[in-house]
């Protein structure tokens, strides 16, 4: 009986979070930002090193070969240091798909690039899961045609594709006709962009399906909850450190109940929203019947708690937590992006629903 | 990380459910205190090693080492099969370990074997009518008159006091004392003269407190658990165990399995309320805090096998899992609508009342126990660090 972070998990978020405060603080992400968001090398280079780019990648393809518990553990460091990364894309569901439902041509040529850092392979999964508007692409005769949009990394390599048959494909970034919007946004951590296409050409996976659409889904949810869970804590962790500074009417304002109480009632709802989460991680890798279930209730769950602490954790720091010097608000975008992207909190609820057979 | 609890483990829950079902039918049912049914049953119990498991053969328990998984199974295994496990009450879920970590020998002998046995039963004199969340300013004071303790003032909030054979009682011994130091913990039989019991309704109308008031009621010297003015750490010893017990997550699992089925049964309009979205999404959000509470105590739990401190998830349960029981059974009187209005004994109940009830009885274990303000108190300074309010040099209390 053992619940809680392997020794394996626990060491990798300790060099993975010491290389991200050393060489990815605030004052780079905000480079970041204002730049055109192609891919921060440093940072990627860096992760490259520690090995968590390939953490998915089969060993014979060069990755290290874990699990995806183990993946959604690191989204906790990258969430609380705001890390602009393609790492869920790229690191996450990427190899799982392609190792899930690729050719061997195709595991050969995509994995191995995955792990050593030299192609990133954005998503285009929306339509696949809660589409909105128009959006959607078609599959016919080798090629995709339809908009895709809220597709990550506008710079990427490559796109993972879902069709309207819930088909997986590869798209390569210059591909003929292929046009790429920028999609500006919120959280300038994460650029999104939209995809059309017209009968443009991809590299189909073989085996894909449903089952591993949905499989890859549920690794996807539970890493943006693990990522929302790392971007709570530290706008816990900020708020409280401020506060025991801030001195108003001759006191620490920590001093105050009402600011005691706002840290505690984050403190009472990221706890438990930590321990749902790594059932959900352990669900996905025993392959156990309610992983499902747990993947949509960790997503929605904690981006309702997620929602709570950026709002209460903005408030304590007062005037200041508004404004642009502190980039507090980094985070508050951040946990506003996971809510949102590949399916918001109603929509999960209504497919843990669904999971359950108390909704059709 | 590994859920399961090993083999020697299903081997022992395998013997504990065959156990279960060989005994089922002498499970007392509704038995009032200290009848016979009542005792036959924790006396199998604590021979079999299901009640007092872990207490000394000495004091009247089982006498088996502490395992704190099988102590989970056999609440586990009690609650699913719905058969009643060995007895609670405050005199066995606080005075007992009390006793086993500060009593002197001869208390443990005294007191131990027939609290266990059923034939003793405890009340808990600690709230006053002016210490609440207060507790250390209680007034009830004790002052030795020769051999004797001399006890006057009053206690609240005292559960079975009219059914109790004796209480134990924080009372001011050291008045001059600074307040914390000034409480002693006295052991004293509740039909001694002087003692009045006042039955205390509460909003869901049935009396489970008493008012218990004390004029010049005269108890033995020795009857002291640990030293003069040391009673606050005597009970300040057993109650974070207390609050540990309240909101169940296991219980709070099973009615909302029981709520979903509700809400298939109940309809408005034609249509089942399961299936009306905007119900249905209230329950969705309040299964995943359920989950996350459930994943919360298994956590303090592995903890504590793994000796390291959950100290956030351990002080954050009460909070929760109160606040969260009281929402599940309001979402329940909600989806009945007029039907969750009903109460009393009625044709018209849905499970016998019991969501009205517990939706009324749960606010009260928001406040009971340490209130959810302590609550936030506690997690903010021991949990997070946060400094504690600032003494007044001026008494801010009301102008009397």
């Amino acid at each position: 009986m053992d619940f809680g972070l392997s020794e394996l998990q626990l060491s990798m978020q300790e060099n993975v979070n010491r290389f991200l405060e050393e060489e990815a603080s605030l004052d780079r992400v905000r480079e970041f930002a204002t730049t055109d968001h192609s891919l921060a090398e440093d940072i990627w280079r860096g992760l490259v090193n520690l090995g968590v780019v390939g953490i998915l990648v089969p060993e014979e393809h060069g990755g290290l070969g874990l699990s995806a518990m183990d993946a959604a553990v690191i989204g906790e460091c990258l969430g609380h240091h705001v890390t602009p990364v393609p790492y869920l894309s790229t690191c996450v569901v990427a190899p799982r798909a392609i190792a899930l439902s690729g050719s061997d041509a195709q595991k050969d040529e995509y994995l191995s690039k995955i792990a050593d850092g030299s192609a990133t392979i954005g998503l285009a999964l929306s339509e696949a899961c809660a589409p909105r508007g128009k959006s959607g692409v078609t599959f016919r005769d080798g090629a995709l045609t339809g908009t895709a949009s809220f597709v990550s990394d506008p710079h990427a390599d490559h796109w993972l594709i879902a069709d309207r048959d819930a088909k997986l494909h590869v798209i390569a970034n210059g591909a003929p006709n292929l046009e790429i919007k920028v999609m500006p946004q919120i959280d300038r951590t994460r650029p999104l962009c939209e995809l059309t296409l017209s009968n443009t050409p991809c590299d189909s996976l073989p085996n894909s399906s449903p089952e591993v659409l949905r499989h890859v889904l549920d690794v996807a949810w539970t890493t943006l909850a693990f990522d929302t869970l790392g971007s709570a804590q530290s706008m816990l962790d900020q708020a409280v450190e401020y506060a025991m500074n801030r001195e108003q009417f001759n006191r620490v304002i920590a001093s105050f109940q009402a600011v005691k109480h706002m840290c505690a009632e984050m403190a009472a709802e990221i706890e438990p929203s930590r321990a749902l989460l790594w059932y959900a991680g352990y669900a996905l890798d025993e392959a156990s019947d309610d992983a499902h279930l747990h993947a949509c209730h960790a997503k929605a769950h904690m981006a309702e708690v997620g929602t709570f602490v950026g709002k209460t954790a903005t408030v304590v720091h007062g005037g200041m937590g508004f404004t642009d010097l502190l980039g507090l608000h980094y985070w508050f975008k951040r946990i506003g992006f996971n809510r949102q992207f590949l399916g918001g909190p109603e929509w999960l609820r209504e497919q843990a629903a669904i999971a359950q057979n108390l909704a059709a | 990380m590994d859920l399961s609890y090993g083999p020697q483990y299903d081997t022992y829950r395998q013997e504990l459910r065959e156990f279960i079902e060989k005994h089922r039918d002498q499970a007392p049912r509704n038995a009032p205190l200290k009848s016979d049914p009542l005792k036959s049953w924790q006396k199998l119990l604590i021979e079999n090693g299901y009640a007092a498991r872990t207490i000394p053969k000495e004091y009247g328990g089982h006498g088996g080492e502490p395992d704190l998984i099988k102590g989970r199974i056999i609440g586990e295994e009690f609650a699913q099969a719905q058969v009643p496990s060995g007895l609670g009450g405050q005199g066995i879920s606080m005075l007992v370990p009390t006793l086993l970590e500060l009593g002197t020998e001869e208390q443990k002998r005294q007191f131990i074997p027939p609290t266990l046995a059923g034939e003793m039963v405890w009340c808990q004199g600690y709230s006053e009518p002016n210490a609440g969340s207060d507790l250390a300013s209680l007034r009830t004071s004790a002052t030795l008159d020769g051999d004797e303790w001399v006890i006057n003032g009053s206690k609240i909030w005292t559960s079975t006091a009219h059914l109790a054979d004796w209480i134990f009682c924080l009372v001011r011994t050291e008045p001059d004392a600074p307040k914390h130091q000034g409480i002693s913990f006295l052991l004293f039989r509740m039909d001694t003269p002087g003692i009045e019991i006042r039955p205390l309704v509460d909003m869901t109308l049935a009396p489970n407190f008493n008012e218990v008031f004390f004029t010049d009621v005269r108890v033995p010297k020795d009857q002291i658990v640990g030293k003069r003015g040391e009673g606050w750490y005597v009970a300040n010893a057993i109650l974070g165990h207390e609050r540990d017990s309240l909101g169940d997550p296991n219980a709070t699992l099973s009615r909302m399995t029981r709520l979903i089925e509700l809400m298939k049964e109940e309809t408005i309009g034609n249509e089942r309320i399961i299936d009306n979205p905007v119900y249905r999404d209230r329950l969705m959000k309040l299964q995943a805090r359920v989950m996350s509470l459930r994943f919360n105590d298994l956590r303090v739990l592995s903890s504590r096998l793994n000796n390291t401190d959950a100290r956030l998830p351990r002080m954050i349960s009460k909070l929760q899992g109160t606040e969260l029981r009281h929402e599940l059974e309001g979402l329940a009187i909600d989806a009945m609508g007029e039907t969750g209005l009903m109460y009393g004994a009625s044709e018209f109940l849905r499970d016998g009342g019991s969501w009205q009830n517990q939706y009324m009885y749960f606010l009260g274990l928001i406040i009971g126990g340490g209130t959810s303000q302590i609550q936030k108190n506690i997690i903010s300074e021991r949990g997070l660090g946060m400094p504690k309010e600032p003494k007044f040099e001026q008494s801010t209390a009301k102008a009397s």
